[in-house]
């Protein structure tokens, strides 16, 4: 069915558009230069954007579910019967369908998990298969995988980049995830990865070969999406120093198309200072970088005030917090590959170091260019994904952040910059960096913006930004955008102000870049390493026919 | 012609074996490399061999069209069992317990339910077993026996294996922690006989020299010589990597999730030292499945009520044997499970007073006991599917055999339509 979505005021950064009056046309699920006629809304006076695009957020796989196990509490405190459609329940770790229906209610169509530990790929598709509403992807973990660090310690690159290319295909996945290289096989026996040149015990590899070569093997073999790299240190004082030299190993690639290199949640990563006394923002150094070196991305990573669940595949940083929290702890290593940690925690304002945290990230949302940091809470690390609005809010209005700023710590003013920042990111910038940024990062084409040919996901806010100043209204700019007016997936209306309309399933997008050739060169050093796997290698990995709504990308 | 397949999967226990050799020849198969148990799994046994309602041979159109009509007429349906079957089973169950208002539950909540409860007071310190298998110099078997219960355990993830870091039996020190002799503690290099019901005390005693205040210990605890527990932990603290693996004399002897709680939290202590990870020794081939698919689905494990419309919790409620006792379903539909031979009398009375459905390969207690009984196909051999070991590591189960059965997840998603059906109001 044909959808005419008429007079909307539409904002289309991608496309160079900015707050014109026109009409969006879509026609078998494909937005169209023209359709003669079809399903009508009427969008006057209305925000009309791309579907929002979710490039870092912890929504499938082992991980999710023990952090559900782990937090009864979290899983009790939002429930909601939708008539008609499955029930929700859960705030940082809702269930499956309660991530879908929330992404759709704000008005978000795409997702990306970003850590799929390829010996468990197969929970991770089974638990992307049950959210609604989303297309999907996954990221595959190879930072501390011993057939890539052995792979770098030879220095093949042919031989690393053949086995990438069979980890992404046994795995459906669309890239590759760098968590903590070398750290987490360091953590198998108790220990951890303090600089780019710490030497990997047993596989006599650094971070810097580790990440240096994957960036070199992921260029090389054309994937879509760059390197996405979540750094050593993290969480650490004084670590936004290791990010940057981090940063400096793109410095020798170069891609026409896109980054070299994602850095994610760099909030985690941007600390200064040598203590937690000493602690304060390197946001700023980090934001000088990044904003001169166009072969770099980042995403926040922004903590929200509130519960959040903290789940990552870096192991030893869980093991530290766990420490210093006293908190309940979930570790899993999971062998020859990676590991992961999940941790509740709680970010408070009257807390200096979570307040300089919160801090921090909308330093780094203010102080990068807008066509280099995507909005991220990493979900739920620093907090749920529907503190979106709140968040957009924030970077828009300076007003509300000296509101926010009133509540926390005092802190604050002495290990950050914030209070002195008065930058407002226009609604265009925001729409960027939650749109066509993300979509440009992770190469989606047909993602993130409104031209002929893109999928036909738009949402539709109700909020006229012609006639509202988001700085001295950002009460009314959050709530326009925590509930679309309406969310159009491929054509279809599935969510109407807040109520599920129509449950449907999104594609898993993956990449297939593996050639058969690729096999000969490296089947006999993967064989062999196999033997200390605890299952057969004819058991490994994810069928396509498996896949609830398989859709390759084949690259050339 | 002979046809052998490699790398088969195993149906019978939480090791889910995938090195299982499958030969067939004119419809009939043996099996190589499984233990015992395997073995017999694969043979061939008797069949619940078509569907009955009410004692009489009828279609699986009419035992479906009945078995939709109960569950539509209930008011609080339970739906139990689940560890035996496949995952996209599993959903179709959950997705029908929540559009009926019923309960979910799987055979965990008689079994390695303390575990869960235990994981939310504390969390969990675990390890895939290739980790175990590659690393662990120190194995503690603490209330578990797999050399009866899980054969190939041994051989396969912990006590034998040769791993990367860490190969063979000698370069491990194996202890076992038991009530009484079993043969995993006959191979053991240490066994530390403990009286019944005394973990929490003990692993309490653990913690308190682990922290050194041993000395505030009297010299016996439970019978157990202080400078034996001090010998443990001091082997656990030199360990390069220790893995303490525990089974139901942990989780159904007095304290239950106190008693897990109590040892996950000295492994979590331990990790100061060394690295040391924890795994319960789960029993059906995807008792793991029955508990992470609801997860996923709608937020818990086990012990689930959907009366509001939504998920909740409450295993002293809603687990099978409180609901039975109670009397608080009017329905039940049990699948890939015999509650009728483990479940307390009280509990299987009430199951005689309401209808019950049944599906399942095979005739046991509880089809004697059945309103509608759904014979289906094995899983594993003439169905396939996802199932999760005990460590969580998803597996694909193949079917190699063209059975004359409909699978679990058809016979569900049948029921499932059949309910839309009667009741108007799909999800």
């Amino acid at each position: 069915m044909n959808l005419i979505i008429k007079n909307g005021i539409v904002y289309d950064p991608a496309n160079g558009i900015s707050g014109e009056k026109m009409d969006i046309f879509i026609e078998d699920g494909r937005i169209v230069e023209e359709v003669k006629d079809g399903r009508v809304i009427d969008a006057s006076g209305k925000l009309v954007v791309p579907g929002g695009v979710d490039m870092h957020s912890h929504i499938a796989g082992g991980k999710m579910n023990t952090a559900r196990v782990m937090r009864p509490d979290d899983i009790n405190s939002r429930k909601k019967v939708n008539p008609g459609f499955r029930a929700e329940s859960g705030y940082t770790v809702p269930n499956s369908y309660g991530i879908g229906y929330r992404y759709a209610r704000m008005g978000y169509t795409t997702v990306f998990e970003p850590a799929n530990p390829p010996l468990s790929a197969l929970h991770t598709h089974e638990e992307l298969d049950a959210i609604p509403m989303v297309d999907k992807g996954a990221l595959v973990l190879t930072g501390n995988n011993w057939n890539v660090m052995n792979f770098v310690r030879e220095r093949d690159i042919e031989k690393l980049k053949a086995y990438l290319s069979w980890l992404i295909f046994k795995t459906k996945s669309y890239g590759i995830k760098i968590v903590n290289p070398g750290g987490i096989e360091a953590w198998a026996y108790g220990k951890n990865m303090r600089g780019l040149d710490d030497t990997v015990p047993h596989f006599e590899v650094t971070p810097r070969e580790i990440i240096t070569n994957l960036i070199r093997a992921n260029e090389s073999l054309n994937l879509p999406h760059s390197v996405h790299l979540h750094c050593n240190n993290l969480g650490v004082p004084g670590n936004y120093e290791t990010t940057i030299e981090s940063m400096k190993l793109a410095e020798g690639f170069n891609n026409p198309e896109r980054q070299v290199l994602h850095v994610t949640h760099v909030q985690f990563n941007a600390y200064a200072g040598d203590s937690w006394k000493t602690f304060s923002s390197g946001a700023g150094e980090i934001a000088k970088y990044v904003n001169s070196h166009d072969n770099i991305t980042i995403d926040m990573g922004q903590p929200v005030f509130g519960s959040a669940t903290t789940m990552t595949a870096d192991a030893p940083a869980q093991f530290a917090l766990h420490k210093l929290t006293k908190a309940k702890w979930g570790n899993m290593d999971v062998e020859l590959e990676t590991g992961a940690g999940i941790i509740p925690f709680y970010y408070s304002p009257k807390n200096p170091v979570t307040a300089v945290q919160w801090a921090i990230g909308l330093e780094l949302g203010l102080l990068v260019d807008s066509d280099r940091v995507v909005l991220s809470t990493d979900n739920p690390n620093g907090g749920p994904f529907t503190a979106y609005p709140d968040i957009m809010a924030m970077l828009m209005s300076s007003k509300k952040r000296e509101e926010e700023l009133e509540k926390a710590h005092a802190f604050v003013g002495k290990a950050t910059s914030l209070p002195s920042i008065d930058t407002e990111k226009t609604l265009e910038e925001v729409i960027q960096m939650t749109r066509s940024l993300p979509a440009k990062i992770l190469n989606l084409p047909r993602k993130g913006h409104l031209g002929s040919g893109a999928d036909g996901d738009v949402a539709i806010y109700d909020i006229n930004p012609l006639e509202t100043d988001p700085s001295r209204e950002h009460e009314r700019v959050k709530k326009a955008f925590s509930t679309a007016e309406y969310t159009i997936k491929n054509g279809e209306i599935i969510s109407e102000k807040g109520e599920i309309k129509k449950e449907v399933y999104g594609k898993t997008i993956w990449v297939n870049s593996f050639r058969e050739d690729d096999w000969n060169l490296i089947g006999d050093d993967v064989s062999r390493i196999f033997s200390f796997y605890s299952l057969e290698l004819s058991n490994y990995g994810v069928e396509e026919s498996w896949i609830r709504n398989s859709s390759p990308v084949e690259v050339a | 012609m002979m046809k052998s397949l490699f790398n088969m999967k195993c149906n019978f226990c939480g090791n889910v074996c995938d090195d299982i050799l499958v030969q067939i020849e004119e419809g009939n198969f043996t099996t190589k490399n499984t233990c015992k148990l395997g073995y017999h799994k694969f043979l061939e046994h008797p069949r619940i061999e078509h569907p009955v309602v009410n004692g009489k041979k009828v279609s699986y159109d009419e035992a479906i069209e009945t078995a939709g009509r109960i569950l539509s007429e209930s008011k609080k349906p339970l739906l139990y069992g689940w560890a035996s079957t496949v995952n996209e089973a599993i959903k179709i169950g959950v997705s029908l317990a929540e559009m009926l208002g019923g309960v979910y539950d799987n055979t965990s909540s008689v079994c390695h339910a303390p575990t869960t409860l235990a994981i939310q007071e504390a969390g969990i310190p675990s390890a895939s077993l290739g980790q175990i298998k590659n690393r662990a110099d120190l194995l503690i078997f603490w209330g578990c026996n797999p050399m009866s219960a899980h054969p190939r355990h041994p051989t396969r993830y912990s006590v034998f294996p040769k791993g990367f870091f860490v190969s063979g039996r000698r370069k491990r020190h194996v202890v076992v922690v038991d009530v009484r002799k079993t043969k995993t503690a006959v191979m053991a290099d240490e066994f530390i006989q403990i009286p019944p019901n005394s973990d929490y005390l003990i692993i309490s005693a653990l913690r308190a020299i682990l922290r050194g205040e041993g000395d505030k210990l009297p010299d016996e605890i439970c019978g157990i010589g202080k400078d034996v527990l001090n010998g443990l932990v001091e082997r656990m603290k030199s360990a390069g990597f220790g893995a303490l693996l525990y089974g139901l004399g942990m989780t159904q002897s007095a304290g239950r999730h106190k008693n897990v709680e109590n040892a996950i939290r000295l492994v979590q202590e331990l990790n100061s030292y060394t690295r040391f990870v924890l795994q319960p020794m789960r029993g059906h081939f995807n008792v793991v499945g029955a508990d992470q698919v609801p997860t996923w689905e709608v937020g818990y494990p086990f012990a689930i009520d959907f009366s509001r419309g939504y998920a909740r919790f409450s295993p002293s409620e809603y687990a099978v044997t409180s609901i039975l006792n109670r009397g608080d379903c009017d329905s039940a539909l049990i699948i890939a499970s015999d509650p009728v031979a483990h479940l307390p009398m009280k509990a299987v009375r009430h199951l005689s007073k309401i209808p019950v459905i049944q599906i399942d390969p095979h005739p046991n207690l509880t089809t004697k006991l059945a309103d509608v009984v759904i014979p289906s196909a094995i899983v594993g051999i003439e169905a396939e599917g996802t199932v999760y070991r005990m460590d969580g590591i998803p597996m694909h189960l193949e079917k190699f055999i063209d059975g004359e059965y409909l699978t679990d997840e058809e016979i569900l998603e049948r029921i499932y339509r059949k309910v839309v059906e009667l009741r108007g109001d799909a999800l």
